[in-house]
């Protein structure tokens, strides 16, 4: 008896699984069918969408690679994100550092504080950001992202960074002073060191963060060859009247399944950075 | 010995000598960078957005002259601004209701052991991981006019395209182009876009019930679903409460769905407060207004904001 229940209970629990997982990916399976389909399989009402009733092909693929302005995209997606992780970097660390070293009262106010910056929206601050692009002459260059992405990347990547700085305890740098280290070289050689793993969480999250922004780029890039492919992709090639539908497909799917994949793997640090467990 | 130096043993740390050594001044120095770029990107441009929302700016004419809250009271007596702030709540308190029950049910099931559970993980975790605006492209091509397969299948199943179907004589639902069904979409693109985060969020908070707490009321003979009821909901209801509130951050603030899938229509039935920011903005050019919509729901956000870090101080005691 109990045995059977145990096996019902087991084929439930496969059953809920697959419908979330079959529910989660399948607009991603859905993009890899149009990749591969060709455009008189694609638009016949008739045929079975989920199959490949004629054989599949690469046409899409190349014209999404030689005949639009995808690869471009990609490389200024690639270039924004690279100096946003530096400048986080460069701001972030330091100001972990020194609010997990030395804060007492008021830096853990500071703290909290930064964290909250994070949750001002995009929304409110667009509108003067781009008054400030304006002025700067940074209309319709990477570099108003480059300079505004950190907007969303210091404030969490500093919050954080302070949580991993905090589990390093203090007596090894000071043992590390007492050997002859400076300050700085002892946060430089013995506490940067061990907090790699927290290093390239904050990488990772700058990085997939910026793939991920669209309101900033929508609204400072409208010239073809400067945008990202967050926008690129939804703004170029949904254009006019025809859609493209197997370059676009093919544009989303090769856009977004490597940055899943990694960011898959950070995912409980993000949770843990955004529900405040990082500090304990 | 310089008089500095003193600075540092405070740290219980060796008496070095040199600026850099000494701790309260690169306590500041080292923090010094983010605070000047929050103030400056964060802080300033903040003000700035007040100051717009109370003046006539254009970007014809961005120079600010303060005209006071005329622009609040134009925005109010707008019929597309109350329709976008009744679908903003629509959209956030719906959608946020339905994460947080299947998240609660994708969570307790993502507990149990079983085989293949990275793979599933990843299938799941799919929607939030992936850049949103590209996710979306994917549903605007399941939910196209023509060639939409979940039409295929309402017209295989008979569901569909005949006199007396069910769901009408058209061969189409038309997802994007009825009022009713594009906000059920956007909805859906929204609930399927979060559910990922509120899962990791209540795997979070079920993991950390004690593990001899279950077993007592196992113990005690406690049913399943009575120990669901009675502990498990109870304790992870500071945990239920984070995950709905940044759900409802989320979609207030979030513009690429709508923007990607219906830019606010048909005929604004789908406009939420962000799109409608973004077209009397930056699109229509009118700075001033565009502010005073996007400052509107600020006190909201705030308040929700303020609520999450209290549930999340309880959580962490739980």
């Amino acid at each position: 008896m109990t045995g059977i229940r145990k096996l019902a209970g087991r084929g439930g629990l496969y059953a809920v699984i697959a419908t979330f997982a079959f529910l989660g990916a399948f607009p991603f399976y859905w993009m890899i069918i149009a990749t591969f389909k060709t455009d008189h399989d694609l638009f016949s009402p008739l045929n079975n969408p989920f199959l490949f009733n004629e054989p599949p092909t690469l046409d899409h693929l190349k014209l999404l690679f030689f005949d639009t302005h995808f690869v471009t995209y990609l490389v200024n997606t690639f270039w924004v994100g690279t100096a946003v992780v530096f400048i986080t970097l460069a701001v972030a660390v330091p100001a972990a550092y020194s609010l997990a070293r030395w804060a007492r009262g008021w830096g853990e106010a500071l703290g909290i504080g930064i964290f909250l910056t994070y949750l001002v929206p995009p929304t409110i601050l667009f509108i003067p950001l781009s008054r400030f692009a304006a002025a700067l002459g940074l209309q319709e260059s990477l570099w108003s992202l480059i300079l505004i992405y950190p907007t969303f990347t210091i404030p969490f990547c500093t919050w954080l960074l302070m949580g991993f700085f905090k589990t390093i305890p203090k007596d090894i740098e000071e043992q590390a002073m007492i050997d002859g280290l400076s300050r700085l070289g002892a946060m430089a050689r013995v506490v940067l060191p061990l907090s790699v793993s927290g290093l390239l969480t904050i990488v990772v999250f700058a990085f997939t963060l910026t793939m991920h922004e669209f309101l900033y780029a929508l609204t400072f890039i409208s010239v073809s060859l400067k945008k990202t492919v967050s926008i690129g992709v939804p703004t170029e090639l949904v254009r006019g009247d025809v859609f493209q539908w197997g370059p676009l497909m093919a544009g989303a799917l090769i856009a977004s399944i490597p940055v899943a994949v990694v960011y898959t793997f950070f995912l409980d640090r993000f949770i843990a950075g955004f529900t405040m467990g990082a500090v304990k | 010995m310089t008089p500095g130096t003193n600075a540092g043993a405070g740290e219980g740390a060796p008496v070095k000598t040199g600026i850099l050594d000494r701790a309260e001044f690169l306590a500041k120095v080292m923090i010094a960078p983010a605070i000047a770029y929050i103030v400056a990107m964060i802080g300033f441009p903040f003000v700035m957005a007040i100051c717009y929302s109370l003046s006539d700016a254009t970007t014809g004419d961005p120079t600010l002259r303060i005209v006071g809250f005329q622009n609040y009271a134009a925005i109010l007596s707008d019929p597309v601004f109350r329709l976008a702030l009744k679908n903003t709540f629509i959209f956030a308190i719906v959608s946020q209701s339905l994460v947080i029950i299947l998240s609660r049910i994708l969570a307790a099931s993502l507990m149990k052991p079983f085989r293949g559970k990275w793979i599933a993980r990843f299938l799941v975790m799919l929607p939030w991981t992936a850049p949103i605006a590209l996710g979306t492209i994917g549903w605007l091509w399941m939910l196209d006019s023509i060639f939409s397969p979940i039409d295929w299948i309402f017209r295989t199943v008979g569901l569909l395209g005949t006199p007396d179907a069910l769901l009408g004589p058209e061969t189409n639902m038309y997802w994007l182009g009825r009022p009713g069904l594009a906000m059920a979409s956007v909805i859906g693109v929204h609930v399927w876009r979060l559910l990922p985060l509120a899962t990791v969020i209540q795997l979070a908070g079920l993991s950390s019930i004690p593990q001899d707490l279950i077993e007592a009321a196992e113990i005690d003979g406690a049913a399943g679903w009575r120990r669901t009821v009675e502990i498990t909901i109870p304790l992870t209801l500071p945990i239920i409460g984070i995950a709905f509130l940044f759900g409802l951050i989320f979609t207030f603030n979030d513009m690429a769905v709508v923007y990607v899938l219906t830019r606010g229509g048909p005929v604004h039935s789908t406009q939420v407060l962000s799109t409608w920011t973004f077209f009397k903005g930056i699109e229509g050019g009118d700075l001033a207004q565009g502010a005073a919509i996007s400052l509107f729901l600020f006190p909201v956000l705030a308040g929700v904001a303020t609520l999450m870090l209290r549930l999340a101080r309880r959580a962490e005691v739980v």
